[in-house]
């Protein structure tokens, strides 16, 4: 049975630099990084030595307290160096990327005759795994538990965000062959989310051995965290697993030939960009070659690996995160603004608001060029109601932003907090006048779950 | 302007921390972001952040707060004039310039000392805490002069501006974390501590009063209905005095900023549309207090009682309470629900206490008052229902 789901609350920020549909395709990076960050709450244990050549799906390391859950070399290469941080944390681990790329392979299996334990034993040491997460916690899944559902969303609707139905058109086989794949590791149905206002890609639409929902809106439609809140909600004690479009594919392309290919298209974008375009390029590779001629000059730019509302700042020379499918680069805001011209005060027909404090609403169709500026100081909760209007969830946000910031258990149980992830707070944090770090809280809060009630 | 932010850069390491004026970085941190917004960017999560801030968002409250303001200046001033020349019959748009000096007279002093003791107090506290000027007293200290009689001695309005600051939100944590409307605990303590200063026929009408002249309001005089000597004989002497055309433009004594309804309305627009302001909020009031006021006129049986629902919305402080006071997002309740039971009980209130209970002839203060001490019981359930939507979906599962 498929559903429909309408979404009345929401926000489309509208950023200028969306990316041209034209994909070019990068040459091999240098280097390449594995970042155990972006792991949330796993410890790494090095499997792989600095020095050592891996070939592309070799083990490079494993989750320290969960050691089937394994992260593998996107490419082959030279493990060039493991930086470390404070009290010896494993930072990244960087790898130099040979000439040509040679893969661990395996022989492939017909899908058809694994079972789902078979399947999971694949993943788990082909180093697909960590591109399964699961609610609550929004981590890595742990692969003893049994999912009632696994959902995929087959649109980003954030700022900028890649259009899947481009990118990742043409790998029609892969997709199939990963819901199959992702079909034998639930006992419930794979649920794929289509968005009920575009035309979808063939791969999506005519998808089989799924359920296809569709849905509308604005952001967050597209994330996965409404689309389970309203399609089939999680209760305390039940867990959904939930996949990138993107990475159904590579797990899909792994299943049909045997090899780790990490390729993915990613969007360059943002209003400093001086072309936006895609770029096929491979799971955390160096962004020089990427951002070479392609950043306009004059002021500082904030590079980030994912999007405006919840990616990660990256160095101009720095790598991809190992689940981004953009690149977004944003001029920084780092100047003083007078409080009569582009300040607090100021007529602001260059800030985007999501409240009639600013004219914004007197141009819906046209683009900004946000800075990363944070418009104001922190305060206290005084204004109410601004959340709720991006929140398209049956959860009181601000009641449940406060219980994980007083690090209120019974609080945060009873008000959702299973239901939720950082980033569905992430539009929360953009319009709050607090400019408290809201998306930080949740995860301090689910952290706080995860240690006392799971 | 880059010349002011040159200077501003100049100084300031001189009030960061280790700086020789480090102590005065409040004051510094204050005056340097109320100039320049400050270039402090964000680190992770969502990298661009909404226009929006607490600075703009108060600024709006007080604009809208202007048409308030405005009118009572003239209207101070009539009633001033009235005083003056001991003639009640004034014509009220007549003599403007005379009446403006006038009322700027009185209502200038009173933003002066409350502004200024405000905000004596809150650097005083950042000062300890270490932190700038929080917004919110910028609302308060507008607020606090436009409740206050007209003829309210200032060292008055010293000592209760104090009081709220100190007792009603600094002791709290400051502005957010308040439990009732700050510049209505200023009022309600002037009202308890000195009530003949704030009611009666005397304080309405700024300086010296002539025989013959009554400051009375139209509260005071309907309350009388309630006591054995009525000042009129019955509603239509009332309302043939106090038409209601008087009350909706607000040419009748009263505390200086509450007596138009028009220019509260002007505001509550300003407010609504800039979604500063909760339209859940104001109309709930409004509707609770019709409501009652429709209930009072079954029951009937005097001239108070009869008098027409529509009146009550018009008199007193009712437009002003609604519109500024119950609005005030700290103090309201938080959720939708929330805000539209809060509002309904808070006008419903109001009503009672105005007519029946012949000791405070206006019950706009005290009710929202009570109201926001209920606030956090109304969130209390309204959040309950969400909790157990959410209980009963595991047992139906």
């Amino acid at each position: 049975m498929s559903k429909t789901v309408k979404l009345k609350k929401g926000l489309d920020i509208r950023l200028l630099g969306e990316a041209e549909r034209v994909t070019i395709t990068l040459p091999l990076p240098t280097t390449i990084s594995l970042k155990p960050s972006d792991f949330h709450g796993m410890i790494p244990k090095m499997i792989a030595k600095e020095g050592s050549h891996v070939k592309a799906g070799e083990v490079i390391f494993c989750n320290k307290y969960n050691e089937p859950v394994k992260i593998v070399s996107p490419v082959s290469g030279i493990i060039q160096s493991i930086v470390r941080g404070e009290k010896r944390k494993i930072m990244e681990i960087l790898i130099a990327v040979d000439a040509s790329q040679e893969f661990l392979e395996t022989p492939t299996k017909d899908l058809s005759t694994l079972s789902g334990d078979e399947v999971k034993e694949t993943m788990l040491s082909a180093g697909l795994w960590p591109f399964v997460k699961q609610r609550p916690l929004d981590i890595i899944a742990l692969q003893d538990n049994a999912p009632k559902a696994i959902f995929i969303s087959a649109f980003d609707s954030a700022p900028l965000a890649a259009d899947f139905n481009f990118s990742m058109h043409g790998q029609d086989a892969d997709f199939q062959a990963g819901l199959d794949a992702l079909a034998k590791l639930t006992a419930g149905k794979v649920h794929l989310t289509l968005n009920a206002k575009t035309a979808n890609d063939a791969k999506f639409e005519h998808a089989k051995g799924v359920q296809i929902n569709k849905i509308s809106g604005k952001h967050p439609a597209g994330n996965v965290g409404p689309q389970i809140h309203h399609i089939d909600p999680i209760n305390k004690g039940e867990f959904i697993w939930t996949v990138n479009a993107q990475d159904v594919a590579i797990i899909g392309r792994y299943f049909i030939t045997g090899k780790y290919d990490a390729h993915k298209t990613i969007a360059l974008t943002g209003s400093e960009v001086v072309a936006p375009k895609y770029y096929k390029t491979i799971i955390g590779a160096n962004v020089s070659s990427l951002l070479k001629d392609t950043v306009k000059t004059g002021g500082k730019v904030r590079v980030i690996s994912g999007n405006a509302l919840t990616g990660d700042k990256i160095d101009a020379d720095g790598h991809l995160g190992f689940y981004a499918n953009q690149v977004t680069l944003l001029p920084e805001g780092d100047q003083y603004k007078f409080f009569l011209t582009t300040g607090w005060l100021g007529l602001g027909f260059d800030k985007f608001s999501n409240s009639r404090l600013f004219p914004t609403f007197l141009t819906p169709k046209k683009k900004f060029r946000l800075d990363t500026n944070t418009n104001g100081e922190e305060r206290a909760f005084v204004v109410t109601g601004e959340l709720e209007k991006v929140f398209p969830f049956d959860i009181f946000p601000m009641q449940l932003v406060k219980a994980a910031i007083t690090d209120d258990i019974d609080g945060m149980e009873n008000l959702g907090i299973y239901e939720v992830a950082p980033e569905d707070f992430a539009l929360c944090e953009y319009v709050c006048t607090t400019k408290i770090n809201i998306q930080d809280k949740i995860r301090q809060g689910l952290d706080l779950i995860g240690e006392e009630c799971m | 302007m880059k010349f002011l932010e040159n200077i501003l850069h100049k100084m300031e390491p001189n009030f960061v921390k280790g700086g020789k004026l480090e102590k005065w970085n409040p004051l510094f941190e204050t005056l340097s972001t109320f100039a320049f917004s400050p270039k402090t960017v964000t680190t992770k999560g969502a990298h661009i952040r909404d226009g929006v801030d607490l600075k703009r968002t108060m600024m709006t409250v007080i604009i809208a707060l202007i048409p308030c303001l405005l009118f009572g200046i003239y209207n101070t001033g009539h009633w001033a004039m009235v005083a003056e020349q001991g003639n009640r019959d004034l014509i009220f748009w007549a003599d403007q310039s005379t009446k403006i000096l006038l009322g700027l007279k009185v209502v200038l002093p009173l933003i002066v000392v409350s502004y200024g003791v405000g905000l004596l107090i809150e650097f005083i506290f950042g000062m300890f805490r270490g932190h700038s000027l929080h917004e919110g007293f910028l609302v308060s200290g507008m607020l606090i002069p436009l409740v206050m009689p007209a003829d309210v001695p200032l060292w008055m309005v010293a000592i209760a501006t104090a009081f709220a600051v100190i007792i009603g939100k600094e002791v709290f944590g400051g502005t957010g974390m308040n439990i009732v409307n700050i510049a209505l605990t200023a009022r309600a303590f002037l009202f308890f501590a000195y009530p003949t200063s704030m009611s009666g026929d005397k304080v309405w009408l700024a300086g010296k009063e002539v025989d013959g002249v009554s400051g009375s309001t139209a509260l005071g005089d309907l309350a009388s209905f309630m006591s054995d000597k009525p000042v009129f004989e019955n509603l239509d002497a009332y309302t043939s005095n106090y038409s209601l055309f008087d009350s909706v433009v607000g040419s009748i004594p009263g505390s200086v900023g509450e007596t138009s309804v028009i220019a509260c309305l002007i505001g509550a627009a300003i407010l609504v549309f800039s979604g500063v302001g909760s339209l859940r909020i104001i109309l709930s009031f409004f509707v609770g207090g019709f409501v009652m006021g429709l209930l009072l006129n079954l029951i009937g049986g005097n001239p108070y009682l009869d008098l027409p629902a529509y009146y009550h919305l018009a008199i007193g402080g009712f437009a002003f309470g609604a519109v500024f006071m119950a609005t005030d997002p700290v103090t309201a309740a938080q959720t939708a629900n929330g805000k539209i039971i809060y509002g309904f009980l808070g006008g419903l209130i109001a009503i009672i206490i105005r007519v029946l209970n012949p000791a405070y002839p206006e019950g706009v203060m005290l009710s929202i008052l009570l109201m926001n001490v209920l606030a956090p019981i109304i969130d209390h359930y309204v959040v309950q229902g969400n909790i157990k939507r959410r209980l009963k979906r595991i047992k139906t599962a």
